[in-house]
């Protein structure tokens, strides 16, 4: 029976300058890259195989089996892009790790790039974060000196560069073909596939993208063994991740476990819900995975259970609104976001988009009608799976769950005339402005099925 | 050395520079355009001809990458951009009310400087950071768990020219600072600031309390 928390990739943290390479050396850092360059390549992707390692940037691919559609006899060179670029609403668990201890990722990068016979390597970060760009710089500035990159790195004949790049603001560029096209330096669109990225991906050429908490976790599978990773988790979803609790909860924060923890439990860690209140809704990762309400507390979250329960386990990013938070708001305000992120590139996102935005503003101002929401749902059905990328799906996934579980709340807008619910209750500093939480809404009567 | 870009010597080399790094030159331009911004304080016609002519591709195509990505601006920024995350978790926890309070006792609205130059305000979407909701970036750098006071405090201190340092990064530079080191170009202050903050460590103290770890090899 493995511990309630488990931390791997957060153990560092708060250790003294954690971020620098001799903070991360005497813990034990770059021990695993020294160990991977003495196996033979393929071994280090059989070890990632066997480990049961999964893409924790929200779609859970098997990472090695990934690795393994590297078709190493394509003469063009190969590449290893690292997505940073970090926006999925909710979602707060690469920032702090790149924050703390970048040389993680950055041993991760040099061991994940001699797997795949990578000789550049990039970690695409996005713009919006000066200080974490400043120490992955630094990180990789040491790593070089060290001899941890560049060229003949320790005496293995393996060559490696590794470039950090600023993104400059647009959530559809943690979408990969999108971020490929950002890379090479265009508009970041989504491409159509196939060809996936292992064929033709950076430069037309063989592309591994893996997100960041992914290649962080590989350097703790060459040091302590596939089984041993193996040997957290669930069935199906091995090994230890980060998950994110957020919102109103008494002490939100960053929790590492094996995956498989409830949300019961994190809540129950995090302090308990803020004092006098109770959950209503919660994303499990992120606002493009349907959200979910009290009577999944005891879901496990792993990406098997989660699917189960209607949703996806995504980045583990959750976002937890208690009573005084209306469900309408919440959800036109990701629905404004998803339409100002539509890249423009697929008509049913761009177009669908929109007109979710006016349909819910609508809802929202007690302005529309109840044959609305099916208008809704028929404008979700017309954008889901009809786009290049999962951008258009996402949108859809908090309208169609919130109607589901929350339709009463929509029609209490129309016969109130507008929102029920006084905003300033569900704010983190309601008590400081003399307010009791909650006074002032008439929630009771809107039928709130938390 | 371009004669025509009005883009000043060192600029132009370090565009190039920029272009250098990549095994192919145009997957510089995004770096390159945040140094436009940082040399000429929004991405101008000159900065856009420099981008054009050192990757040989035209005016047109870069002006259609700097008009895609959020982080561009065509008019010029104050000293310090300050950015109110209203994303659906900060702006329930408190965003909206920050942003329109930040409205009012500045006198200027979405994406506006105010007349002293010092401020450029708008709101920003999710910035990953929602365990310290609600977030306010000055300069993209995180000024965590903040309030409407704490936030006009904020500003109130950045026209004063008093210094303020990120509740988890470096002491606050300016925009076209910011700009350069986004660009590649380090500017020495990695090592200030915490590795992590408060609700970073949340989990992890928590786990060392009751001596929960992962299991030995």
């Amino acid at each position: 029976m493995t511990d309630t928390l488990t931390p791997v990739l957060t153990k560092n943290w708060d250790a003294d300058r954690a971020w620098t390479l001799a903070s991360y050396e005497q813990g034990g850092g770059y021990g695993a890259l020294k160990k991977a360059l003495k196996m033979a390549q393929d071994d280090v992707v059989t070890a990632v195989k066997d480990s049961g390692l999964r893409g924790r940037g929200g779609a859970g691919f098997p990472t090695g089996m990934k690795w393994g559609f590297i078709p190493q006899d394509n003469p063009n060179p190969k590449y290893l892009v690292v997505n940073a670029d970090e926006s999925e609403p909710g979602t707060c668990k690469d920032i702090p790790l790149m924050m703390a201890s970048p040389h993680t990722l950055v041993e991760g990068v040099i061991i994940s790039s001699y797997a795949i016979r990578a000789n550049t390597a990039f970690i695409y970060v996005r713009g919006e974060v000066l200080h974490v760009i400043r120490r992955l710089q630094a990180a990789v500035e040491e790593a070089y000196k060290a001899g941890h990159l560049g060229k003949n790195i320790h005496g293995s004949g393996y060559d490696l560069d590794l470039i950090v790049h600023a993104g400059a603001g647009a959530y559809i560029c943690g979408e990969e073909t999108a971020l490929l096209d950002s890379l090479e330096g265009r508009r970041g669109q989504p491409r159509l596939r196939p060809p996936f990225p292992a064929v033709a991906g950076l430069y037309a050429s063989p592309t591994v993208i893996n997100n960041v908490e992914s290649i962080a976790s590989v350097p703790s599978i060459i040091e302590h063994g596939a089984d041993w990773f193996a040997s957290m988790g669930t069935e199906k979803s091995k090994g230890y991740v980060i998950y994110s609790l957020s919102g109103h909860v008494k002490t939100p924060g960053q929790f590492e476990a094996p995956l498989g923890i409830t949300l019961r439990e994190l809540i129950d860690l995090g302090g308990g819900m803020r004092e006098g209140h109770e959950l209503k809704f919660w994303t499990p990762g992120g606002s493009s995975t349907p959200i979910l309400t009290a009577e999944h507390l005891d879901i496990p979250l792993d990406y098997e259970a989660v699917g189960a329960a209607g949703s996806m386990l995504g980045t583990r990013a959750l976002q937890i609104f208690d009573e005084t938070t209306c469900v309408v708001r919440a959800v036109l305000r990701w629905t404004e976001f998803y339409k100002h992120e539509s890249c423009g590139k697929c008509t049913p996102c761009r177009e669908g988009t929109w007109w979710l935005v006016q349909t819910l503003n609508a809802l929202e101002h007690g302005q529309g009608q109840e044959s609305d929401l099916d208008l809704l749902l028929d404008q979700c059905e017309n954008i889901l799976g009809r786009s290049f990328c999962a951008l258009g799906d996402g949108a859809t996934s908090p309208i169609t769950s919130s109607i589901e579980y929350f339709r009463d709340e929509y029609v209490a807008h129309l016969t109130h005339g507008g929102c029920p619910f006084d905003p300033a209750a569900s704010t983190l500093f309601a008590r400081t402005l003399g307010s009791t939480p909650g006074a002032g809404t008439d929630k009771g009567q809107v039928g709130v099925t938390a | 050395m371009s004669e025509n870009t009005g883009i000043d010597e060192k600029t132009y080399g370090e565009l190039r520079e920029i272009a250098d790094r990549y095994p192919h030159a145009r997957s510089g331009l995004l770096p390159m355009l945040h140094l436009v911004q940082s040399a000429e304080g929004s991405v101008t016609p000159e900065g856009i001809e420099a981008c054009a002519e050192i990757l040989g591709i035209s005016a047109a195509e870069v002006s259609g990458v700097a008009t895609f990505y959020t982080m561009y601006k065509r008019r010029t920024v104050g000293d310090y951009h300050v950015g109110v995350c209203t994303n659906t978790l900060c702006a329930v926890m408190g965003g909206d009310q920050i942003f329109a309070e930040l409205k009012d006792h500045l006198g200027v609205g979405n994406d506006e400087t105010t007349e002293d130059g010092k401020i450029t305000l708008e709101h920003v979407e999710c910035n990953a950071a929602c365990d310290f909701a609600p977030v306010v970036m000055v300069n993209w750098e995180f000024m965590d768990n903040q309030t409407p006071e704490s936030a006009k405090q904020l500003v109130d201190d950045l026209r004063s020219g008093t210094e303020v340092s990120s509740t988890r990064g470096a002491r606050l530079c300016t925009w076209r600072e910011a700009e350069r080191v986004l660009a590649g170009f380090p500017d020495g202050r990695a090592d200030e600031g915490p590795a992590a903050g408060p609700a970073s460590l949340v989990g992890l103290e928590l786990a060392r309390e009751n001596g929960w770890k992962a299991p030995e090899k």
